[in-house]
């Protein structure tokens, strides 16, 4: 019988970690299907960062770093540096990527570093039980914003991908989404496209991808689902933010 | 005979860092050590290495992490307040066990202090400076001849290790020039490096570079094991010089620029007739111990000099073990010891 779906070869065959509900394991499908069609699965070095993903070195086959919180572009660039040759992604939280590792991600993106960044934007701090994230939206209720994000007191959620998109260094930044078929479809182009726009050495990229977290957010898997596409991308709108017409 | 040279120390650690086999250096500017980033922007690219001026010593630590998980030889430098935003790096790359030099060229703190010499970091370089229970080999050169040497032997030792080594100097040194005898080829370790991560090549199991452990009896495990590589570094790796110390009434405890002072003072003190040695550390950490157990029966008292308010002093009580008095003379905040300034307190511990 023919075989019509099977897991990556770039996905190590061991059950993950992440709450049900949660698209953490969908975007790790995605990157590891995009090793395994690209066939980079052997010269790629993957990032892991600070989050509930810290420890995705256990379920990406590559060769992994793990990186402090924040750092994980830094860490890539070192690597990038050091193996031009091969391919670098990090993969990091919105606390991760844009809180703690503003800097960071700043001016990876500022230097066009030739690396890929995958950024999971699930407007809250996971890891450590719902805080308040960069990306927060306003009126969100999380444990450090009981009575929810006041634009006042906490200042307005960061859209990432139009704050890179500035700068001239980005060769590639999309937002995608995981909340249906559909989307996981289109976000599997995008992260497919950020690792062939490394390959042919055009510079940074980055996907970020709208995610759940069914958890720190009080719902159920299908309510978490509905919220990314009845609030979340109303305030973080799909679409190609650097790169339009970069063909690879 | 290889080259001779007049150099400055800063740029004979850079010099020194390529010739053994660094081609990646990542930093940020802060004096005084930033003639090392000056002459690794101008060097490295003819040499066909990396210089990255990064956007903040945290940054800068980073990329080190993350060259140095790709098994590559890497350096970077700054000065105390850079060191201090250095330290989660330090931390996690001793937490992961990866080899790296980072040089310290000291000046006078707490906060952004000043910009002249100081030996004020030695706790922080000596006793972790990040969170954790670790170490680095620290070496502590005293002449620009010195700082060739060492830095090219902290590679080797980080290789050998798998851990960081600190370069620890201070302003006198990396600003000063002297002529540096360089070797025609460098004694360079090859250490193996199949823990890296540098892709797979579909040809072995994944490597990971991590320091984090979650299950505490891993992690337990995975500390005893550093503690067992420092119990061996203690044991094979301690450097020191003795000079006049056999029959020496006091010996001088000094290390880096200062101990070139106390040199002098040694050389004073003779010519008044008092007998004055001067025990060098080379390795601050791990601290020579054992050269303290070759002096201890000669001497009536140790008297510790530094540009710090007694930092090496509790390494130095610790070794002496209460056996002899320990005395300490120094200076802080960039103010350099004279000879005569330890030259009274000589005279006043022999008064007592
Ligand atoms: C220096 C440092 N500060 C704080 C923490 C604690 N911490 C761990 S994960 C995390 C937040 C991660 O959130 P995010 O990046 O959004 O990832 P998620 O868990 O949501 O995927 C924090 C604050 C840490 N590990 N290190
Ligand atoms: S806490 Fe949230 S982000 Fe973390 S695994 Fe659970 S659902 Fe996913
Ligand atoms: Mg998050």
């Amino acid at each position: 019988m023919a075989v019509v779906f099977d897991r990556p070869h770039a996905l190590v065959d061991i059950p993950m970690h992440y709450c049900p509900g949660c698209t953490h394991g969908i975007a790790h499908r995605l990157v590891a299907e995009a090793l395994d069609e690209l066939d980079i699965e052997g010269r790629t070095v993957g990032v892991s960062s600070v989050g509930c993903s810290y420890n995705n070195y256990f379920y990406f086959n590559c060769d992994m770093i793990q990186a402090a919180h924040g750092r994980a572009p830094a860490v890539a660039t070192g690597v990038k540096r050091s193996l031009p040759d091969n391919i670098v992604f990090t993969y990091q939280g919105d606390g991760d990527l844009a809180a703690i590792g503003t800097a960071e991600i700043v001016h990876a993106a500022a230097r066009g570093e030739n690396i890929t960044v995958i950024f999971i934007n699930n407007t809250i701090y996971g890891m450590t039980s719902g805080q308040m994230a960069p990306t927060t939206l306003l009126n969100q209720v999380t444990t450090t914003t009981p009575y929810g994000r006041d634009a006042k007191e906490h200042g307005n959620p960061i859209r990432v991908c139009e704050m890179l998109s500035t700068l001239k260094g980005p060769a590639y930044i999309e937002r995608a989404s995981l909340h249906d078929i559909k989307n996981i479809k289109k976000a599997k182009e995008a992260v497919k496209k950020a690792f062939k726009v490394q390959m042919a050495g055009k510079g940074f990229s980055l996907v970020e991808l709208l995610s759940t977290c069914p958890t720190n957010w009080g719902l159920d898997p299908l309510e978490s689902l509905d919220r990314v596409k009845n609030e979340m991308m109303e305030y973080y709108p799909l679409g190609v933010f650097a790169g339009k017409d970069l063909e690879v | 005979m290889g080259e001779r040279l007049l150099m400055k120390g800063n740029e004979v650690i850079a010099e020194a860092a390529i010739r053994a086999g660094c081609r990646h250096y990542f930093g940020y500017p802060i004096t005084p050590q930033t003639e090392i980033a000056h002459y690794m922007a101008k060097k490295m690219p003819k040499v066909g290495g990396v210089f990255l001026q990064a956007e903040s010593e945290v940054s800068a630590i980073n990329m080190v992490y993350g060259a140095a998980s790709t098994g590559k030889r890497v350096m970077t430098s700054s000065s105390s307040p850079g060191i201090s935003l250095k330290q989660e790096g330090i931390s996690y790359a001793s937490g992961a066990q990866l080899p790296a030099v980072i040089v310290n060229i000291m000046r006078g703190g707490p906060g952004l202090g000043g910009i002249q010499p100081s030996q004020s970091d030695y706790f922080q370089a000596t006793k972790g400076g990040g969170h954790g229970d670790y170490h680095l080999i620290v070496l502590a050169p005293s002449s620009v001849q010195e700082l060739y040497e060492l830095t090219v032997d902290a590679f080797n030792l980080a290789d050998q290790y798998r851990m960081v080594a600190m370069i620890l100097g201070d302003g006198v040194l990396g600003q000063m020039m002297e002529v540096v005898n360089f070797r025609d080829e460098e004694p360079i370790v090859k250490a193996d490096k199949s823990w890296a991560a540098s892709g797979h090549g579909m040809k072995r199991e994944h490597n990971t570079v991590t320091s984090i452990h979650l299950d505490p009896a891993v992690l337990e495990q995975w500390n005893i094991a550093l503690q067992d590589k420092y119990k061996t570094i203690s044991e094979k790796e301690q450097r020191f010089e003795l000079y006049k110390c056999d029959d020496a009434e006091i010996i001088i405890v000094a290390y880096g620029s200062v101990a070139r002072i106390a040199k002098n003072v040694v050389q004073v003190a003779r010519e008044e007739g008092i007998k004055v040695g001067l025990l060098r550390p080379i390795t601050l950490w791990p601290f020579p111990t054992k050269a303290f157990e070759q002096v201890i029966d000669k001497p009536n008292a140790f008297l510790t000099v530094e540009m710090s308010s007694g930092q090496m002093l509790e390494d130095v009580m610790l070794a002496v073990k209460g056996r002899k008095p320990v005395h300490f003379t120094g200076r802080m905040g960039g103010m350099i010891p004279k000879v005569d300034d330890i030259m009274a307190k000589i005279r006043e511990i022999r008064a007592d």
